[in-house]
């Protein structure tokens, strides 16, 4: 029953297995449907869908399967569009509404079809187009007996609308979310180790029994420490003025980033643009701030794991010709890409996180920089899978 | 099952939505752990007692924190008190069933009555920490190895699993349970269910309260939005501090009720000021009662 929305859900991206599937039958077999579409879109959403990033999928893959019982979906957002600037709703007279008493059902939705392979627009009142306040029977706020509504309000909803409304687009993981998940996909970074201080609290069975035996059988407890993240972590920041459209997600990262939870130590540090002689400890990247490049690299080992975070978008000559910097005031002796290739080559574990969506990067402005520099370091984009890629790098040398 | 019939429909002081009972109801029919997620503050852990209360079992409650791992559930052996009582004599310790003391899920199977067992917020623990619970969460059953006993469930528990998301899950758990995700609750809502806190509440004052709430709520970029627990201290703190409707509006009393976060109340501040706010006059006012 059913078995091809499974393979639809699949096909969707859901992760959904037999042992889930099974489930979902014993209760239909249960009669927990209650025979209703509606029981049944939340009683297989419950079996079937482990987290809320997968409802939106689900909510594609359920309009999908059960399509036929309302407009199709890739169009109707279209439609919904054209639908957003609305006429006030209208008021019909009993003698107008004598024209519309003959309607048949499958004849309308055949209409609404070839009506949205035909309009290029939005429109709005008339007798004719998908609209509004107007007697087409297309659209919303306006009148026909048996028009199809699109968009707009609706009282007793029916799953398969409650699922074209995807409310749940907002939680898929391939966009870009908040600090928690930041947080989540940071949680890879970790490297137990019980050689690191703190209260000894953990039994030390083996340390017990010698201990008991030398005393001659008089009971000794002896205890260890328990075991503790040892990832050490340096965020290197872009603060630039190409990155102030970013500014939001990037303080997601850097609260994620920053909660006293997991690492043994975390610095944080800031260039404009590129790195050159001088590494910055404030965002404002004020020459009192500065710190050598080179002091800076001696200070921090090469067992810190190393984030870049920028778009890495620049003029070219900013990264390839000395003397590029865009701060007017300042002078670089060698060009910037030279103090990447520097600092990529210093630390044993380092990455590129860009806000830019990785789909851009061979379209923006900043290509040609964009390119250049992912040659020196793994670049990934700044989004929870993006993250979780960049966390997984971070693990293995490169 | 002897208990199909025993259909959960919320409580009087808690509302469920309709998609919230019917997940319950599946999970307690199957006779599947029911895993509910959802942001802070949307009553994940209150649904539990409700569960409980509504159905009339009792409640039993394993909070896990960082350092809890799963066998802890089941049953703690006190090797360390044994080996002491050995060390004086005081005791009788060849018997090592004085020492196994059971935990949560055992104390569950272990009840003469159906109970509801709540494990609030799983992703406290360690990762593999739901790994480890699964076969007995399955299977209703676990041995005690020191003593060679099983202990089996007498009447499968009802359970409750909350998460905060803090830790991914793994799939193989995520496989056995049934999952609810707790959605924001809209104003309709939310309404029913500050009233059933608050039933003496002014009408004027509610409206008020939640027109701002959502208002805030609305505010993009803030970091901890504020949710139904902090709008449900938020009235009280109205109620008690004998705040007037218009005032509310006017100066969003007691706002560090509503916004923990420095950045949320500056992002808050600057919202104030900007043309698109004319109910409110100027953020001074707010400062001043903050």
């Amino acid at each position: 029953m059913f078995i091809n929305f499974f393979y639809m859900l699949k096909a969707h991206g859901v992760p959904v297995s037999i042992t889930e599937w099974m489930m979902l039958m014993e209760a239909l077999g249960r009669g927990m449907a209650l025979s209703s579409l509606s029981a049944f879109y939340y009683l297989a959403r419950a079996v079937l869908v482990k987290s809320e990033t997968y409802y939106d999928r689900y909510d594609l893959a359920f309009a999908g399967y059960f399509k036929g019982i309302e407009t199709p979906l890739e169009l109707t957002e279209k439609v919904l569009q054209w639908l957003e600037k609305a006429l006030p709703p209208r008021l019909i007279s009993l003698a107008e509404r004598k024209q519309f008493e003959n309607w048949d059902l499958d004849e309308l939705r055949r209409q609404l079809e070839e009506r949205l392979r035909e309009q290029q627009g939005e429109h709005h009142g008339g007798g004719k187009w998908i609209g509004t306040g107007g007697t087409s029977p297309f659209g919303h706020s306006g009148y026909h007996p048996a028009g199809v509504r699109i968009g707009g309000e609706s009282v007793n909803k029916s799953a398969v609308k409650v699922a074209a409304e995807r409310n749940f687009r907002g939680f898929r993981t391939d966009e870009t979310i908040g600090v928690r998940q930041f947080e989540l996909a940071l949680r890879r970074l970790r490297q137990l180790s019980s050689k690191v201080e703190g209260p000894e609290e953990e039994l030390d069975l083996d340390e017990t029994i010698q201990e008991t035996a030398d005393k001659g059988g008089l009971l000794h407890l002896a205890w260890a420490r328990s075991r503790k993240n040892t990832v050490k972590v340096v965020l290197i920041m872009d603060s630039g003025g190409s990155m102030v459209p970013h500014l939001r997600i990037c303080s997601r990262l850097f609260t994620a980033i920053h909660r006293p939870s997991h690492f043994k130590d975390l610095r944080f540090l800031y260039f404009h643009n590129c790195i050159y002689q001088h590494i910055y400890l404030d965002a404002a990247c004020r020459i009192d701030s500065a710190l050598r490049t080179e002091d800076f690299l001696r200070m921090l080992g090469p067992d810190y794991k190393a984030i870049f975070l920028g778009d890495a978008s620049m003029a070219p000559s900013e990264l390839i010709m000395p003397g590029g910097a865009i701060d007017w005031y300042y002078n670089n002796d060698e060009p910037g890409i030279n103090w990447l290739r520097r600092i990529a080559g210093h630390f044993s574990h380092a990455v590129w996180l860009n806000p830019i969506p990785a789909a851009y990067w061979d379209r923006t402005e900043g290509t040609f920089t964009i390119n250049m520099i992912r040659e020196v370091f793994p670049m990934f984009e700044l989004t929870v899978e993006g993250l979780e890629k960049a966390a997984k790098k971070l693990q293995v040398r490169k | 099952m002897q208990e199909q019939n025993a259909f959960f429909c919320g409580t009087e002081d808690y509302i469920a939505s309709e998609e919230l009972q019917n997940s319950v109801n599946v999970a307690v029919s199957l006779g599947r752990p029911l895993l509910i997620k959802g942001e802070p503050g949307t009553g994940k852990t209150m649904l539990a007692r409700s569960i409980a209360d509504g159905l009339g079992k009792e409640l039993l409650i394993w909070n896990i924190k960082s350092t809890i791992k799963a066998k802890d559930g089941l049953y703690i052996y006190d090797t360390v008190q044994r080996l002491y009582d050995s060390q004086f004599g005081d005791h009788d310790v060849s018997d090592i069933r004085h020492y196994i003391k059971m935990g949560k899920i055992g104390e569950a199977f272990l009840s003469d009555e159906r109970v509801v067992l709540l494990i609030d917020e799983i992703d406290k623990a360690d990762i593999e920490f739901p790994n480890d619970l699964l076969w007995e969460l399955d299977i209703m059953t676990f041995d005690i190895p020191e003593t060679g006993e099983t202990v089996r469930a007498k009447h499968r528990p009802i359970v409750i699993i909350t998460s905060n998301a803090e830790k991914e899950l793994p799939d193989a758990f995520l496989r056995r349970c049934i999952f609810h995700y707790i959605a924001f609750p809209d104003a309709a809502m939310m309404t029913r269910i500050v009233r059933v806190h608050h039933p003496d509440l002014q009408q004027k004052l509610l409206e008020e309260a939640m027109d701002a709430f959502y208002w805030i709520r609305g505010i993009a970029g803030l970091q901890k939005k504020p949710s139904t627990s902090e709008l449900l201290d938020w009235v009280q703190a109205l109620v008690v501090g004998g705040i007037s409707p218009e005032k509310i509006a006017r100066e969003l009393p007691f706002l560090g009720v509503l916004i923990k976060k420095d950045q949320d109340f500056n992002a808050l501040l600057q919202r104030l000021q900007h043309p698109d706010a004319p109910k409110r006059t100027t953020g001074a006012g707010i400062l001043r009662n903050w």
